[in-house]
């Protein structure tokens, strides 16, 4: 065996890249229960990629006959049921891991120097995964994929000038169709995983650069050695020790993984809605179209932006927007120290307003705006105005307000001292 | 330039905008408010399931389709090949076929305006509640091309198929001035009710009444359609009881192991310190 690995060392650098990646790679000791969601991202896209294979070799990208393949799939294909529960939970589970590590990074300030470009692969991640999500939903050929992909390729129609032929360019066709489904498939099976491989490496390598940021915000390279072990005073091997406890996380995940695909597979109709269990009809839109959960944020500020001059590109324009003003984030902030726990209270305030904000545009995208009624016709301004509409406009400018005045309440922020040591 | 301490109050004025618009969120009231009876509905009894079959085989199999369900997947349901072969084929003799009619989509449409749809997982779209209740909610409305109408499917294009099971019924509308007299008189009404906006700013409750009972009994016309109802959940998702099962042996299994893993973790890192 020794003498097996010493003949591929001398060819390729196995050892060597095991041991830069994970094997000898220190890291902080004191990662918390936050800093699970990182390997489970990593173990979330390896059940998509299995799963996806599995289920792409039974499904038909055929506007006449994917419907009926995917029932097939839950009929027919032996064990087909788990696959079809596995792929569709874990869409969504992916989303939950992500959106979870994304707010840890903001918590600990994971995006700040030197870890600028760990964050800006991060959010290409994030960007390509909202387009992996968008594209496969198309696929079951069901009445919400249908419409709600009629609805994304329309906002591109909204684009000044070119948007009714950027529109056409992007479904090959005057409306969803077959020649749609086909590309779809093409990019949710092929292009994008492709991609988001490739970032994912990126996103490791160069968090393996730098090191790991932790709870503290304590840069352990900055430290003295420990004589009897070499290691930071506060780093520890990631193996065994973080692969021992990532396990912990893995089957802890399974566990609720497993409770909603065997138990809740559609979720209450977030995971899986209703209407996709009608095929797709060109003739007949849904009464309320709303897209799954995790892009429910982002509708609900599309559908609170009024229309300006005529268009409705602002919607789209301020929705892009709130996806992108991620990458950001590393300027944005002037804050003396990285972590939470060492920020005044100023920031803690904004980052609550934050995920407030996000949490309540979140509930207000996947329900009809009329859901809160209206105000009386008595008011002024608002009478008569959805509150539902109202409450979505404070609060998208309130998650905007969160990035635009960082860089002031950051730096006038009254922050703690930051120990030498980390706190456990 | 606003110093730190302005903050809480933006803080402030950011809740209180928040908080006024939600506060009249529960006066708020949107379309008809339904109230639909309960469904009792057993997904283990298989005994019931074989009934709905019967039924779905007689009374819907003939407009309907269920054209992503195999007759033999109905071995399911404890029957054998021949018992199916025997007594539910109709349409085919090749076993392995799935449940289709002979009836043409464009005759369909032309007979019944819309064709009828395809009913494999009508039970995923509709939710068990909702069909179970439609049964019931069937009354004689001769303004409609069908003669029939329907208490939570308004305007339906279909007619009511079991009335010889189920007796006709009639629709019983009460008006009112407010909205609380509207709700007292709907909380009182049996059955389904449904309350809805009337004209000129009234409320009008819906219920509905036996006119002719028909050859089955109330009781047993429900028992009947939750059998029905009980198999179209069935044919939803006919994985399902598997699925719960296996469910199950899997949270034991993640459980264990979680212990398992929980006690590695630990032993490796006591020399953490």
């Amino acid at each position: 065996m020794q003498k097996l690995l010493t003949w591929i060392d001398d060819r390729f650098p196995l050892t060597a890249l095991w041991e830069s990646q994970w094997g000898k790679y220190v890291a902080p000791k004191n990662f918390n229960f936050w800093y699970y969601f990182g390997s489970l991202a990593a173990f979330a896209l390896v059940i998509q990629i299995v799963t996806g294979i599995f289920l792409t070799m039974s499904y038909k990208p055929d506007a006449l006959r994917a419907f009926e393949s995917v029932e097939y799939i839950m009929r027919d294909v032996s064990w087909g049921w788990l696959i079809r529960y596995m792929h569709s939970t874990g869409a969504s589970m992916f989303f939950v891991v992500v959106y979870l590590h994304m707010f840890r990074g903001l918590m600990y300030g994971s995006y700040r120097k030197p870890r600028e470009l760990t964050w800006i692969f991060g959010c290409l991640i994030y960007l390509c995964l909202m387009a992996e999500a968008f594209f496969g939903y198309l696929l079951p050929w069901g009445q919400m994929s249908y419409w709600g992909a009629q609805v994304i390729v329309n906002l591109f129609s909204a684009v000044p000038i070119i948007g009714e032929d950027l529109g056409i360019w992007i479904r090959g066709d005057y409306t969803i169709s077959d020649i749609t489904l086909n590309r779809f498939f093409a990019f949710h099976v092929v292009a994008v995983p492709l991609v988001l491989i490739g970032l994912v490496a990126a996103h490791l390598m160069a968090l393996h650069e730098t090191g790991s940021n932790n709870p503290d915000g304590v840069e352990i390279k900055k430290q003295p050695k420990d004589p009897a072990t070499g290691l930071p005073l506060d780093g520890i091997y990631s193996h065994p020790y973080y692969t021992v406890k990532d396990i912990v996380g893995v089957i802890g995940f399974l566990a609720v993984f497993s409770a909603i695909m065997f138990f809740v597979p559609d979720m209450g109709g977030y995971f899986l809605e209703a209407n996709n269990f009608i095929p797709a009809d060109p003739l007949k839109t849904p009464e309320h179209i709303a897209p799954v959960w995790y892009f429910t944020p982002y509708y609900a500020m599309l559908r609170a932006v009024p229309s300006f001059l005529g268009s409705q590109f602002w919607g789209v324009l301020v929705m892009g927007a709130a996806v992108v003003i991620f990458f950001a984030m590393p300027w944005l902030d002037h804050g003396n120290v990285k972590s939470i726990r060492y920020r005044g209270s100023t920031y803690k305030a904004w980052l609550a307003v934050f995920v407030v904000s996000f949490l309540i545009l979140g509930y207000l995208g996947v329900v009809p705006i009329t859901v809160w009624g209206q105000f009386p016709e008595s008011w002024p301004v608002l009478g008569g105005a959805d509150r539902a509409t109202v409450v979505a406009r404070v609060l998208t400018i309130a998650y905007f307000l969160f990035f635009a005045l960082m860089p002031w309440y950051t730096a006038r922020d009254k922050t703690k001292p930051v120990p030498e040591r980390v706190t456990g | 330039m606003m110093k730190a301490s302005t903050f809480p109050a933006l803080f402030a004025i950011f809740v209180a905008a928040v908080a006024a618009a939600l506060s009249g969120v529960a006066l708020a009231s949107g379309g008809a408010d339904i109230r639909m009876e309960p469904s009792q509905i057993n997904r283990l009894d298989l005994a019931s399931q074989q009934r709905g079959l019967r039924t779905f085989v007689n009374y819907c199999l003939n407009c309907h389709t269920a054209k992503y369900m195999r007759y033999n997947r109905l071995t399911d349901l404890g029957l054998t090949d021949a018992q199916i072969r025997d007594n539910l084929m109709f349409a085919t003799d090749k076993i392995g076929e799935t449940m289709t009619v002979a009836m043409r989509p464009a005759d369909a449409k032309a007979w019944f305006g819309v064709p009828p749809p395809d009913l494999t997982v009508e039970a995923r779209v509709r939710g068990v509640e909702w069909l179970y209740n439609y049964f019931l909610a069937f009354y004689k409305d001769d303004a409609q091309p069908s003669g029939w109408n329907n208490l939570i499917f308004p305007n339906v294009a279909m007619p009511h198929v079991l009335a010889e099971l189920g007796g006709t019924n009639r629709l019983v509308t009460q008006e009112f001035k407010d909205h609380e007299q509207a709700q007292a008189a709907a909380i009182a009404a049996k059955g389904i009710v449904v309350l809805g906006p009337g004209k000129d700013h009234t409320y009008v409750v819906h219920t509905i009444a036996t006119d002719t009972p028909g050859t089955l009994g109330p009781v047993e016309y429900q028992r009947m359609v939750a059998d029905l109802v009980n198999f179209l959940d069935y044919m939803g998702e006919p994985a399902k009881n598997k699925r719960l099962r296996i469910g199950l042996v899997a949270l034991l299994y993640l459980g264990v192991l979680f212990f398992f893993a929980y006690w590695m973790k630990r032993e490796y890192w006591k020399d953490v310190h």
